[in-house]
């Protein structure tokens, strides 16, 4: 069982939610990335979701954009993101997701991607622009490699989309809370909740919800109704102010928030 | 094949949220292709209101004065709203009526996409936003007056390297936000599947009526066709109804200052295969698989891929693919411009440089039909500027 499966099964056990915190590999520098990753875990994080960046990221919102041009102009690149993982997983265990885009991937080549992220530690991937009807060939190598492909559902999938999404997805399902990009508004009117109730007439395999969970409290609501929170554009904008004590209490509040 | 593909190329790389409308897209396409009323709609408006067919203009005087092969022009210049492009705008802004939705968006580089797409949107009755690049909207400001006078709301995308490629992260990530009431229509045979098909079925007029002109004018069918290729629409739809033919065709992309300088938009020459914004196909990209800026004097052609189709073409050997400079595409388009009359735009310059090229070295009795794609109007300004003159 992958590391992000047996995670989830823990926490079912427990009747608790995953806090899936995100963070560009490389903004401001992969030394600060790594502060920031042993902070997640120190504030209680159950998966951390690490970005690389991509020159064309077009599911993502104005702030993780910007975060890209960072990274990148920082000389972070796929290859560079796994081997700070390496680095990483001397000092933690905690699982890691990597999100990025299919063209880095496509252009490493799929095998040998695979095969380097789970040599270096990454449990699962995330690829915003890689629908499962695209990654027939991905999908099997991952799970040759014990990887979990980890794919995305929106509020505009059908049951048939749902079927397949869900069939493919491994470790967990995302649920895109918005029709939208990265860091929009959130709506909280239920909608959420009749989208999740229709995967989980589907499958049984657990649902984080993402894209636009911003706040304490509207994790505390996500949790409520899903397996996990992933919160992205809110937390890259709090680094960005400083590693301070807010920082950390913004973490600690939405560990809080999310049980 | 498998279903939208060209061979390896195509496919649909876009996220979830999207799937579901391109899904709804192919199956009313399929269904409004061979839907008579909406056949006989679009042909009326080809014929009233966008001035089809275009004519094919033999040009003596460029032909004289090369010294070969003969040159017909199709003049798609002539066209409503001055390039080929309304062809496909107005096409997809009958079907986003027909398929209820209220809003339509597009991406410009050269602003003709823009124009022609706030064009059918005012002709037919929808909201419409066009997303363009800081840099383009300098280089093009002609055409941002145009489609604010068009009733359109022009956004300005100041991320990225602020041209066409830009330009459709954003409508793509508007899409995303506003699918169930907003189509997108795409400005080239580019993206993910069925748009590379659809853009290319809504072209394709410009062969089929070029085919018949030239079986009038010269009795036979060319030897040679000649289209620049920026995502490539103006292209296919010359190429489409000859692939069958033994004919030559070329396309021409943009040489920009050189390929050895980087500073180019050449995917052929320098680029190798990769998957972007929405498809699999050739890409100007680095080693760790980002994509590359690029340079044209040309806002339609500087971009950094190519619609998948033909990097197919090109792979079994049916069309061949070259380039022409910015100083090349300047040149064909001031010896146009005195030769003809006629003032091309500075993307349908980059066909005519390689006629240059190619036409002293056939013989007279030898036929080329360059696909005039636009009018240069739209660049008159910016080549002034090239050449120090101010307005």
């Amino acid at each position: 069982m992958n590391r992000i499966e047996k995670l989830f099964k823990g926490l079912k056990a427990r009747n608790k939610k995953a806090f899936i915190p995100y963070i560009m590999a490389g903004d401001p520098s992969l030394e600060k990335t790594k502060e920031i990753v042993l902070m997640f875990e120190e504030c209680g994080a159950d998966i951390v979701e690490l970005g690389v960046p991509f020159t064309d990221p077009l599911a993502d919102g104005p702030t993780i954009q910007r975060a890209a041009e960072r990274a990148l102009k920082n000389g972070v690149t796929l290859k560079k993101a796994i081997a700070f993982v390496k680095d990483l997983r001397q000092k933690t265990k905690i699982p890691l997701v990597l999100m990025t885009y299919y063209n880095p991937i496509f252009k490493y080549g799929e095998g040998r991607f695979l095969a380097d992220a789970k040599d270096a530690g990454v449990d699962g991937v995330i690829i915003p622009d890689l629908p499962p009807d695209e990654a027939g060939e991905f999908t099997k190598l991952a799970k040759n490699t014990a990887m979990a492909a980890i794919f995305l559902l929106a509020p505009t999938s059908t049951a048939d989309r749902i079927k397949k999404v869900a069939g493919a997805s491994r470790g967990f399902i995302y649920y895109v809370s918005i029709t939208g990009i990265t860091g929009a508004q959130l709506l909280l009117d239920g909608s959420i909740e009749t989208s999740i109730n229709d995967i989980r007439r589907i499958t049984d395999k657990p649902v984080a919800v993402g894209f636009g969970v911003s706040t304490p409290d509207e994790a505390k609501a996500v949790a409520g109704i899903s397996d996990g929170v992933i919160i992205g554009s809110a937390i890259v904008k709090k680094a960005q102010e400083g590693l301070n004590g807010e920082f950390r209490n913004f973490l600690l509040k939405l560990r809080e928030a999310i049980k | 094949m498998k279903k939208g593909y060209f061979g390896q190329y195509g496919g649909r790389f876009v996220p979830e949220t999207l799937m579901p409308a391109l899904i709804e897209l192919e199956e009313a396409y399929s269904r409004y292709r061979k839907d008579k009323d909406f056949q006989k709609e679009l042909a009326d408006l080809q014929k009233t209101y966008i001035g089809r067919p275009t004519a094919l203009y033999l040009a003596k005087r460029f032909t004289e004065h090369l010294g070969g092969a003969k040159i017909y022009l199709k003049r798609e210049d002539l066209a409503h709203t001055g390039a080929h492009k309304i062809n496909n705008a107005l096409g997809q802004a009958l079907l986003a009526k027909r398929i209820g939705k209220k809003r339509v968006i597009a991406e410009t580089g050269a602003g003709q996409h823009g124009v022609a797409t706030a064009t059918g949107a005012a002709l037919i009755g929808l909201e419409c936003d066009v997303y363009m690049g800081t840099q383009d909207m300098k280089r093009q400001a002609l055409n941002v007056f145009r489609m604010r006078l068009l009733g359109a709301r022009v956004i300005e995308v100041a991320i990225g390297s602020q041209t066409l490629k830009d330009a459709i992260n954003e409508s793509l990530r508007d899409w995303t936000t506003n699918v169930r009431t907003t189509h997108y229509i795409l400005g080239t045979v580019f993206g993910p599947h069925p748009f590379p098909s659809m853009v290319r079925d809504f072209q394709s007029i410009i062969g089929k009526e070029a085919k018949r002109q030239i079986l009038q004018a010269a009795g036979r069918l060319p030897d040679y066709l000649i289209a620049c290729v920026g995502g490539g629409s103006n292209a296919m739809g010359l190429f489409h109804e000859f692939l069958g033919d033994d004919i030559k065709m070329i396309g021409v992309e943009a040489g920009g200052k050189g390929i050895d300088t980087g500073e180019h938009a050449a995917r052929f020459a320098g680029g190798s295969v990769g998957v972007f914004q929405g498809c699999k196909t050739y890409l100007l990209q680095d080693d760790d698989g980002n994509v590359l800026g690029t340079h044209s004097v040309s806002a339609g052609l500087d971009y950094a891929s190519i619609g998948p189709e033909h990097p197919y073409l090109r792979d079994n050997g049916r069309v061949q693919y070259t380039y022409a400079t910015d100083d090349e595409a300047l040149a064909a388009f001031e010896l146009l411009s005195k030769k003809e009359g006629i003032i091309p735009a500075l993307e349908s310059a980059h066909a005519l440089a390689e006629a240059v090229k190619l036409a002293p070295k056939l013989s007279k009795d030898k036929i080329i039909i360059i696909n005039l794609s636009g009018r240069g109007d739209k660049d008159v300004q910016h080549v002034a500027n090239i050449k120090g003159i101010e307005l």
